[in-house]
C-alpha cells in the first residue's frame, strides 16, 4: 500500500504464511471442515432405491434425461419452480446468515476457504509452520527446495484431482461413471469439466488463496453492505488494547499501556494476511482465528480473554463506554433476523407442502391449429389434439382419459379407428415418461363455433391421482 | 510531488481527480490480474494462427486447422446422412402396407413424410394439408382414389392426370355443357338431383328430372347412387364434402365445363422412399383407410360414414 515513492502499476502478491494455532474456533473450522466435505466427496456415493425403473443414486442431477433426484424427491423440467424456490431460499438465508453472525459463510463453510484451508494444512505438514516455510520461501532454489515443492505441489494436484473428479459423480451414475473414468470411456465431458476443475482447485486454493476473496469474488461486498450495528463481527476492542506495546514496556509503565502487547499473533494466524486491529475490512473473512491466538496470549499473561472477539458494533459503543454488552440471545433474535426467518422458513414450508400435495401425472393438450376443425363426409366435425400424458412416477401406470362436458363429443386415439369412437380412453404410459399421443375428437356440425369441455385424466394405483387440461372443440358454428 | 494526494484511511495514493468531494483511490493492481491479460494475448494469437482471422480483400486467412462454418455444415450433413441412412434403406425394403407393424420405423416414415410434405406438397394442399378449393384437404375420411396406405402411395408416385404418363391415375369427366350434351335446362334439373343426393335440396319435379339424366349420363362413373367411383377418381356425391363447392352455382359449372385436377408424379422427383414416407404421412394425418383384405382397392366403393373412414393401426 506504500506506493508514495515509486508509483506501481502492479502489485505483487503478499505471500501469506498463517501460523498453526489451536482453541474453539480453529476445532469449529476442523469439524465444519470435516463435515462439508464429507457431503461433497460422499454424496454421490449414496444410494438409494427407486425400483427399476429409475437410478438408484441418492442425489443425481440427470441432465441428460432432465431429471433431478433428491432422495425421495424428483423433480421434472416443469417443476423448476423448486430450483427457483431453493434459490430464493439461498438468497434469503444470506441476508438471515448475515445479519445474524455476519460474513459467517466466509469464514467457515466457503469452498474457497475449506480448500484453501486444507491446503494450508497440507503445507504445514510438509513445510513446518510459519517460520519455516518464510525460511524456505526465501531460500535460493536448489534440489532440496524443488523437492519440497514438487512434493507439495503434487500432493496439491492429488487433491485437486479428487476434488474435481468428485463433482462429476453428481451427474451420472457414479459407480459407472467411476469404472468408466478410469477405463478412459467416459464422455468427453466428463474429463474436460474433471480437467478443468483440478486446475481451478490447484490454482485457486494453492496459489491465489485470499485474492479470491479481496478481488474475485462478489459475495463480500454483498455482505459488507448487509451487514448492520448488531450483526457479528470479528473486532480487534481497540479501546481496551491501545495503546499497545510490549509487555516489558507495560510492566515498566503500568497504566500508560492497554492489554495489547503487539506480539503480532493475530496477523501471524490471520489466512487472508491482514491485520484485525485496523478495524473491519473487507479482507477479514471472519474465520476467528485471531481470537483463538489473542485468547491464548492473553490466558498466558494473564489477562481476560476477548482482546479480539466476535461483537457487534452496537456492543463495542457500550463496552467502549463502560457498558455491559447486550446477551448474543438478544443480539441474534432481533426483528431483522426474525423477519428473515420467517420469511425464509415460509418459503421452505410451502415449498415441502407442494412436494407433498402435487401429483405425479399430468395431461396437456394441445389442438391442432392448421386446420382447426375438419368436416367428414357424414357431415360432422373432427377436431385434433395432441395430448401429453406425463407418468412422473418410476412404475407403469395405467392411465383413463375421460371426455368431461360437452355430451356429443367422441374421440378416439391415433392407435384406434372411428369405429372404437367412446368418452374415455384406455392408455398405458410407461415409467417416467411422457407420452405423446394424438386424438380425434369427433361432434356434430350443429352447435356453437367454440365448445368447451375438458380432457380428464385419471390413473389408478396405490394412490389415485387425477389430472385434468381445458379444451375447446371448435367448429364453423352458426 | 506536491499534487499528489494520499487518502488518510487506507494510505493510498488518489488519482487527483476530484467529483463533488469523491476521489478515486489509486490502488496498483494486483499483478496476477497481469497475466490474465498475457493469457487472452496468447489465447487471441492462437486463434488467429489455428482458426480463419484474418480479413484479406477477397476471403480470410485460412487458419492452420483449415475449418470453416461450410465444412462443420458439410460434416454435420454427413453425419446425419449417415445416421438416417439405414432407417431410409428400411423403409425402403418394408412394403407400405406392413409399416405400421413396426411402430419405430413407421413413426420414422410418418416424421419424414411430414418433413417432405412441408417442401413439395403444402404448395397445392396447404401447410396443414387442408386443401383448398380444388385441392383436396387430406385430413378428411373423403378419398377420390382411395385413402388406405398403398393407393395413397400409388396416386402420390403417379400423380393424377399427369401429362404422358401411363400408371398416371386417369379419368375426364366431360364438359356436359360446353360440349352441348346436355342443354342449360338439363343441367339446372341435374344440378337439382345431385342436390337432393347430399340433402341439400328436397325432392322437386326438377330433380325428378334430373334423376333420369343422371342414370344415362352420370351414373356409369358416379354410380346409379351418386356414391362415386374411385377406379375413376369419380366423387361421392351423397356426402358433405365438395372439392370445387356444393352449392347450386359451383356443381353448375362443374357439370358445364367438367374438372381436370392434376398432380404431378411424384417419384421420379422424390424417389421411392420419399413417397412412401409422404403416404405414411398424409394416411396419419386422422382419414386413413384400413388397408383392404383384398388388393383389388380400387373397385372398393365408399362406404358411408362411420364404417369405412379413419381406420389407422
Amino acid at each position: 500500500m506504500s506506493a508514495i515513492e515509486s508509483p506501481q502499476f502492479f502489485e505483487r502478491r503478499k505471500a501469506v504464511f498463517p501460523k498453526q494455532v489451536d482453541g474453539f474456533y480453529r476445532r469449529l473450522k476442523w469439524a465444519i471442515m470435516a463435515l462439508t466435505l464429507a457431503i461433497y466427496w460422499i454424496t454421490p456415493w449414496l444410494r438409494w432405491d427407486r425400483g427399476p425403473y429409475a437410478p438408484n443414486q441418492a442425489v443425481l442431477v440427470d441432465v441428460a434425461n432432465r431429471r433431478f433426484y433428491m432422495f425421495g424427491i424428483e423433480i421434472w423440467p416443469h417443476e423448476f419452480y423448486y430450483v427457483a424456490g431453493l434459490l430464493i431460499m439461498a438468497g434469503i438465508g444470506l441476508f438471515l446468515v448475515t445479519s445474524a453472525v455476519g460474513r459467517a459463510w466466509c469464514g467457515y463453510a466457503c469452498p474457497q476457504t475449506v480448500w484453501t484451508d486444507l491446503y494450508q494444512h497440507v503445507e504445514r505438514f510438509l513445510d513446518g509452520d510459519r517460520n519455516a516455510q518464510i525460511r524456505l520461501q526465501n531460500a535460493p532454489w536448489g534440489p532440496a527446495k524443488l523437492a519440497r515443492r514438487i512434493l507439495k505441489w503434487t500432493i496439491w494436484l492429488l487433491i485437486a484431482f479428487c476434488t474435481g473428479g468428485a463433482w462429476i459423480f453428481y451427474f451420472a451414475d457414479a459407480p459407472t461413471l467411476h469404472q468408466a473414468f478410469w477405463h478412459g470411456n467416459a464422455a468427453p465431458v466428463a474429463y474436460a469439466t474433471v480437467a478443468v476443475l483440478t486446475s481451478t482447485t490447484f490454482v485457486l486454493g494453492g496459489f491465489m488463496r485470499e485474492q479470491v476473496c479481496i478481488y474475485m469474488c462478489p459475495w463480500p461486498r454483498i455482505q459488507t453492505a448487509m451487514l448492520d450495528e448488531k450483526s457479528l463481527i470479528v473486532t480487534y476492542k481497540d479501546w481496551r488494547g491501545e495503546q499497545r506495546g510490549s509487555l516489558k514496556k507495560a510492566q515498566a509503565h503500568p497504566g500508560e499501556f492497554g492489554d495489547c502487547i503487539d506480539c503480532n499473533q493475530c496477523v501471524a494466524v490471520c489466512p487472508t494476511g491482514i491485520d484485525i486491529r485496523e478495524g473491519p475490512q473487507i479482507g477479514c473473512i471472519t474465520c476467528a482465528l485471531c481470537v483463538d491466538a489473542c485468547d491464548k496470549v492473553m490466558a498466558q499473561i494473564g489477562r481476560p480473554r476477548g482482546l479480539i472477539d466476535y461483537a457487534t458494533e452496537q456492543d463495542c459503543e457500550t463496552e467502549r463506554k463502560g457498558g455491559a454488552p447486550i446477551a448474543v440471545r438478544k443480539s441474534l433474535f432481533r426483528v431483522r433476523t426474525l423477519a428473515y426467518l420467517a420469511i425464509w422458513g415460509s418459503i421452505g414450508l410451502a415449498m415441502l407442502f407442494a412436494l407433498g400435495v402435487r401429483t405425479r401425472v399430468d395431461v396437456s393438450a394441445l389442438q391442432d391449429r392448421n386446420p382447426i376443425f375438419v368436416n367428414l363426409s357424414d357431415g360432422s366435425v373432427r377436431d385434433s389434439f395432441t395430448l401429453k400424458l406425463r407418468n412422473m412416477e418410476s412404475r407403469p401406470r395405467s392411465m383413463t382419459v375421460t371426455l368431461s362436458g360437452a355430451p356429443g363429443l367422441r374421440m378416439w386415439s391415433e392407435e384406434q379407428s372411428r369405429a372404437q369412437a367412446a368418452r374415455a380412453l384406455e392408455v398405458r404410459v410407461a415409467p417416467d415418461q411422457v407420452r405423446k399421443l394424438r386424438v380425434f375428437v369427433v361432434g356434430t356440425a350443429e352447435g356453437p363455433a367454440r365448445e368447451p369441455f375438458t380432457f380428464v385424466l385419471t390413473a389408478e394405483g396405490q394412490k389415485k391421482e387425477r389430472a385434468q387440461e381445458q379444451a375447446t372443440f371448435e367448429r364453423q358454428g352458426e | 510531488m506536491a499534487d499528489r494526494k494520499v487518502d488518510h484511511a487506507t494510505g493510498t495514493e488518489t488519482v487527483g481527480h476530484e467529483w463533488d468531494g469523491i476521489e478515486e483511490l489509486d490502488t496498483p493492481m494486483p499483478r496476477w490480474w497481469l497475466w490474465t491479460f498475457f493469457i487472452t494475448i496468447v489465447f487471441a494469437i492462437g486463434y488467429a494462427i489455428l482458426y480463419p482471422a484474418i480479413p484479406l480483400l477477397n476471403s480470410a486467412t485460412k487458419g492452420v486447422l483449415g475449418w470453416s462454418s461450410h465444412s462443420e455444415l458439410e460434416r454435420e450433413m454427413a453425419a446425419e446422412k449417415a445416421r438416417t441412412a439405414p432407417i431410409l434403406s428400411a423403409i425402403a425394403v418394408t412394403p407400405i402396407e406392413s409399416l405400421p407393424g413396426k411402430p419405430r420405423l413407421y413413426q420414422a416414415a410418418i416424421e419424414g413424410g411430414r418433413a417432405a410434405f412441408k417442401v413439395h406438397c403444402v404448395q397445392c394442399h396447404g401447410s396443414g394439408a387442408a386443401g383448398s378449393a380444388g385441392y383436396p384437404n387430406l385430413n378428411d375420411d373423403d378419398w377420390l382414389w382411395g385413402g388406405d396406405l398403398k393407393t395413397l402411395e400409388f396416386t402420390i408416385a403417379h400423380g393424377v392426370r399427369n401429362p404422358g404418363h401411363a400408371e398416371t391415375r386417369m379419368s375426364q369427366m366431360p364438359a356436359f355443357g360446353r360440349d352441348g350434351i346436355l342443354q342449360p335446362a338439363e343441367i339446372d334439373d341435374l344440378v337439382s338431383y345431385v342436390r337432393t343426393l347430399s340433402h341439400q335440396e328436397g325432392a322437386s319435379a326438377s330433380a325428378r328430372r334430373g334423376a333420369t339424366l343422371f342414370t344415362t349420363n352420370c351414373a356409369v362413373c358416379h354410380g346409379p347412387d351418386g356414391k362415386g367411383g374411385r377406379a375413376v377418381g369419380a366423387p361421392n356425391l351423397t356426402d358433405r364434402i365438395w372439392l370445387y363447392g356444393g352449392d347450386a352455382d359451383a356443381i353448375r359449372t362443374t357439370i358445364t365445363n367438367a374438372r381436370y385436377g392434376v398432380m404431378p408424379r411424384w417419384e421420379q422427383t422424390l424417389g421411392p422412399v420419399t413417397v412412401k414416407m409422404l403416404a405414411a404421412y398424409v394416411h396419419s394425418l386422422g382419414g386413413g383407410e384400413a388397408t383392404p383384405a383384398q388388393a383389388k382397392v380400387e373397385n372398393a366403393s365408399v362406404a358411408p360414414g362411420e364404417a369405412a373412414a379413419d381406420v389407422r393401426h
